[in-house]
């Protein structure tokens, strides 16, 4: 099925979605990589309020380029990164309301269990199409922990028709991540060489 | 000759290499588009080429991540200051094209803010007799240089011990270096020179062969397994999971058998470029 969803994502939409659905967002998407992922666990941690919403957000596991154009953030570029690097910090992120994670790879058996206990999804994007994503960011929204660098920022940025993007991981225990290991390992027995 | 030449030869290879993929590349995700079965296969490598022939279009940064700028230099004339002409021109493209800034200190994780820093940029040199400078960027994102492995194996494991090495690591590294990948397999050496062997593999155009049989065949029969492991595409599965196996080997100790595999992404970006010692630049066609 195909969905065009706007953020932010209810329970009910997420809880909907199942692996092999596409998707198109629009709204507002949240990046956060390795480092905001830390930091976004020490505020959990020391109870501080985020500078961003995080319930029924969309977390985008990616790093745009940027430039400055007569004073305003232009994307040039942005993709997906590797989710798994994210694999420790992202059930925190889950449990304190991210609705939709977007990331290339798949994510881990602890991430599956968190978007089932709370109803959400992991949505894979093709990876490196940063043109073409850069295309479906309207606009920057805002700057966030800018002292993490250019490349580990927080941005906040209005999209439109952000997709095709495939649910992978859904709420339901669905992973394809770990249908196509189950598949690949059968294979490969009678590959020995 | 000025090293200011090759500071503009090192911008022009970087834009070059990460909007433009070069032709063999292209014409082999067209190829494999044509020959897979999977739907959602097809739905990403259709994608996938979108994405390139739009960045090659708009002169735009096919990838976010620009990657580790790591140069190949022939050298066949002597160039003073030509490694820090090399970081120049990097820190220039870095804002010119522009590239997204990679390089941090590896303790303390800090980001230098333009691309450079201590070792980097990495710039292999070969001494070659000719009357000019080759040099290739071949910038290596992260995602698939973290799939990186070495195995010291076991000599008499043998040529069948070698192969399941690679089928492991392409296993084991799914979806993350995006597939379909280019699969550079070194063999034989010291470690370090394992290693570098499997990086240099993946300077090779896709579709051309180690001149030697026996590499030749092996690089067939990988190719041949790992397009049945069902990885495909971003690892949704699939038949597409390498574009090209490439082997290079050199001798090694009779106690030793390294088997080093280094990934490329499908966004093989390289340029290379010939300076010549009158100022002229000849930007390969890749």
């Amino acid at each position: 099925m195909e969905y065009s969803l706007s953020t932010p994502l209810s329970k009910e939409t997420t809880e909907s979605l199942r692996v092999g659905d596409v998707v198109f967002i629009s709204g507002v998407v949240i990046t956060a990589r390795d480092k905001a992922h830390v930091r976004m666990v020490e505020y959990f941690r020391e109870h501080k309020e985020l500078p961003f919403k995080l319930e029924g957000a969309v977390i985008f596991h990616g790093a745009p380029i940027v430039k400055k154009e007569n004073g305003e953030w232009k994307i040039v570029a942005i993709g997906p990164t590797t989710s798994a690097r994210m694999d420790d910090l992202e059930p925190a992120v889950i449990e304190h309301g991210a609705a939709a994670i977007v990331g290339k790879g798949g994510m881990g058996r602890g991430v599956l269990a968190a978007l089932r206990d709370h109803g959400a999804v992991y949505l894979s994007m093709t990876g490196g199409t940063a043109v073409l994503g850069a295309r479906m960011v309207k606009k920057v929204v805002s700057l966030i922990w800018e002292d993490l660098g250019m490349s580990e920022a927080v941005w906040a940025l209005e999209v439109e028709n952000f997709g095709p993007v495939t649910v992978t991981m859904d709420s339901h225990m669905g992973d394809l991540y770990e249908d196509v290991r189950r598949r690949v390992s059968e294979n490969i027995k009678g590959l020995r060489i | 000759m000025e090293d200011t030449l090759i500071e503009e030869a090192v911008i022009a290879l970087l834009r070059r290499a990460v909007t433009t993929l070069p032709g063999d590349v292209l014409a082999a995700l067209e190829a494999s588009l044509l020959i897979e079965r999977d739907p959602a296969a097809k739905r990403e490598l259709g994608r996938i080429i979108e994405n390139v022939q739009e960045a090659g279009a708009c002169t735009l940064p096919m990838c976010q991540d620009t990657g580790l700028p790591v140069f190949f230099a022939r050298m066949g004339l002597t160039v003073p200051g030509f490694e820090e002409a090399v970081a120049r021109g990097v820190r220039r493209a870095t804002e010119e094209v522009p590239l997204r800034k990679n390089v941090v200190h590896p303790l303390t994780r800090q980001n230098t803010g333009d691309n450079t820093g201590k070792g980097m940029p990495y710039v292999y040199y070969t001494c070659e007799s000719s009357a000019h400078i080759e040099l290739t960027a071949m910038p290596t994102g992260g995602g698939s240089e973290n799939m990186s492995a070495l195995a010291m194996l076991n000599p008499s494991g043998g040529l069948p011990a070698s192969k399941g090495c690679v089928l492991d690591t392409v296993v084991r590294a799914g979806g993350k270096p995006c597939p379909p990948v280019i699969v550079g397999v070194g063999i034989g050496g010291t470690s370090d020179e394992c290693m570098a062997l499997a990086k240099k593999a993946l300077l090779r155009r896709v579709g051309s062969r180690n001149p030697d049989p026996a590499a030749a065949r092996l690089e067939m029969e990988l190719m041949y397994a790992i397009n049945r492991t069902g990885i495909g595409p971003m690892g949704l599965g699939g038949d597409t999971t390498a574009l090209a196996v490439h082997v290079e080997y050199v001798y090694c100790h009779t106690a030793s058998l390294p088997v080093a595999v280094n990934f490329q992404c499908y966004a093989a970006r390289r340029a290379t470029a010939r300076i010549y010692k009158d100022g002229s630049i000849e930007l390969g066609g890749e």
